[in-house]
């Protein structure tokens, strides 16, 4: 029991990732309000980056910014120190285009609303089948 | 629908439970991802970009291409939502309101009408009567130019703590979207219209793309900074972290001005004219 | 890095994306989505990973919510399920 308990712990992020990431998936295949297709369009692309930022985690590790001595000017950068940085990039240049896709899409439901005035996906087939 | 999606959705679950059982361990330092490439970035990125903040030295120098691509990606959503909600054909209004500010009359003035002089005198508003909010103008007029200052501040520093081109661009759209919540998207576009918005998101791609032809044009390879060396003459590695500077003020113009235009269009189904 | 409020913020974090999926209020749910968003930014500057904190407090937690509410305000609000 104890080791089961230590498994679901020590792993938790990745289990919680896994949980938002069906959220999303959810959201996205059954609702029927195109908004809420978007906002699950957006919890599925943050379990992603919330996988990418706890690969990069070290248990022993700081802030991934070199530490500079302030008196004698000099640095080691031992790689053991500092937090893996690269997950970090990867991911800070996915949420700027996450808020792009989501202008795109937020555009995209407004062109329809306008067209179809109403935002439920069953309405708008109907209206399509009916001309 | 709904079951076939839940089937779905609990089927790729469990595909992913059962990838995440062989991972190793949550912060274990000897995992793969943390000992094949990341301490080659850690270890070298103060001998060659002098830059203590390693995720400002990755992308903007050893990832330069990759940044360059996604300041474009932003670009090209910008254009997309102009292009998809603005309305370029302009009608003109059946009547126009006036608001007098010292007595808070409404005057409605039909079309063809005279408007009333250009002194202050006069407001222009959407509906019959709107609120009067001055707290809300006056203590976000005054937040304002805090906010772009902090912005600026993280762009420039983007070397020693975080923060960088994105964040400080997003901020500064920020102080803009503020001015076009708490007064009204006429005032917002007054300080920052839509053709500067456009035209300073195309600056920023081409300094950033501007950066890396100077660089070739020098005779190194694209984006690589030290070739600005002959240029600035502060040495090989100190033109990495000058060029570094450069390219984030290029995303950051970037940034600022598609959110701007993304916020414009979207909040005024692309008549830019009421906003929220 | 403190693992008790990891897991705590963690669990806040899946009832704030079940609670922003299952509203039937669409500016609810946007509410709910940036608050899912800030609570992100939390978890992320306790990982250690403060580029990431610092762009999804800003860009998530505050341009998203502010487009989210901007659209909202376009359409209806109303919402079926």
């Amino acid at each position: 029991m104890e080791d089961v308990i230590s498994f679901v712990i020590s792993k938790y992020n990745y289990w919680c990732y896994i949980v938002l990431l069906m959220i999303g998936l959810y959201a996205m295949i059954v609702k029927n309000n195109l908004v809420k297709k978007i906002i699950g369009m957006n919890i599925f692309q943050t379990a992603i980056i919330l996988f990418y930022v706890s690969i990069s985690v070290k248990k022993e590790g700081t802030l991934p910014t070199i530490i500079i001595d302030p008196v004698t000017g000099t640095h080691t950068a031992r790689a053991a120190d500092y937090i893996n940085p690269l997950p970090h990039v990867l991911m800070l240049t996915a949420i700027v285009v996450s808020v792009a896709t989501l202008g795109i899409a937020l555009a995209l439901a407004i062109k329809i609303y306008k067209e179809y005035d109403t935002l439920e996906e069953d309405e708008i087939f109907a209206q399509i089948r009916k001309k | 629908m709904k079951i076939i999606g839940l089937i779905a959705v609990f089927l790729c679950g469990c595909l992913l439970v059962y990838g995440a059982s062989d991972f190793p361990g949550w912060g274990d330092p000897s995992s793969p991802a943390s000992t094949h490439v990341s301490p080659y970035y850690i270890e070298t990125t103060m001998e060659f970009t002098h830059v203590p903040n390693i995720v400002t030295s990755v992308l903007a120098d050893y990832r330069g291409y990759d940044t360059m691509y996604e300041t474009t990606v932003i670009f090209g959503a910008g254009i997309a939502c102009f292009l998809l909600l603005r309305v370029v054909k302009k009608k003109d209004p059946v009547s126009r309101l006036y608001r007098h500010k010292a007595t808070g009359i409404t005057l409605r003035i039909k079309k063809g009408g005279k408007i009333p002089d250009k002194s202050n005198a006069f407001e222009r508003i959407d509906s019959e009567w709107v609120p009067y909010d001055l707290i809300i103008q006056i203590s976000c007029r005054l937040l304002v130019p805090l906010i772009q200052i902090f912005a600026l501040y993280v762009i420039a520093h983007g070397h020693y703590s975080p923060g960088g081109g994105f964040q400080g661009g997003v901020i500064l759209a920020a102080s803009i979207i503020l001015i076009a919540i708490s007064y009204d998207l006429r005032s917002a576009l007054k300080i920052m219209s839509e053709r500067a918005s456009a035209f300073l998101s195309a600056i920023g791609v081409f300094i950033y793309a501007g950066t890396g032809a100077l660089c070739l044009l020098l005779g190194a390879n694209f984006l690589d900074y030290a070739a600005l060396d002959s240029l600035l003459g502060s040495g090989m590695v100190m033109a990495r972290s000058h060029g570094i500077l450069i390219v984030e003020i290029g995303v950051g113009i970037a940034v600022m001005a598609v959110m701007i235009c993304l916020y414009y269009n979207l909040s005024s189904e692309g008549k830019q004219d009421e906003g929220l | 890095m403190i693992w008790q409020l990891d897991i705590v913020i963690l669990t806040l974090v899946i009832i704030c994306g079940i609670g922003a999926i299952t509203v039937k209020d669409l500016l609810g749910a946007a509410i709910l989505f940036g608050a899912y968003s800030f609570m992100m930014c939390l978890l992320w500057s306790i990982m250690g990973a403060v580029d990431v904190a610092f762009t999804e407090a800003s860009v998530g937690a505050g341009v998203s919510t502010v487009v989210f509410v901007a659209a909202v305000f376009r359409t209806s609000r109303r919402s079926k399920d």
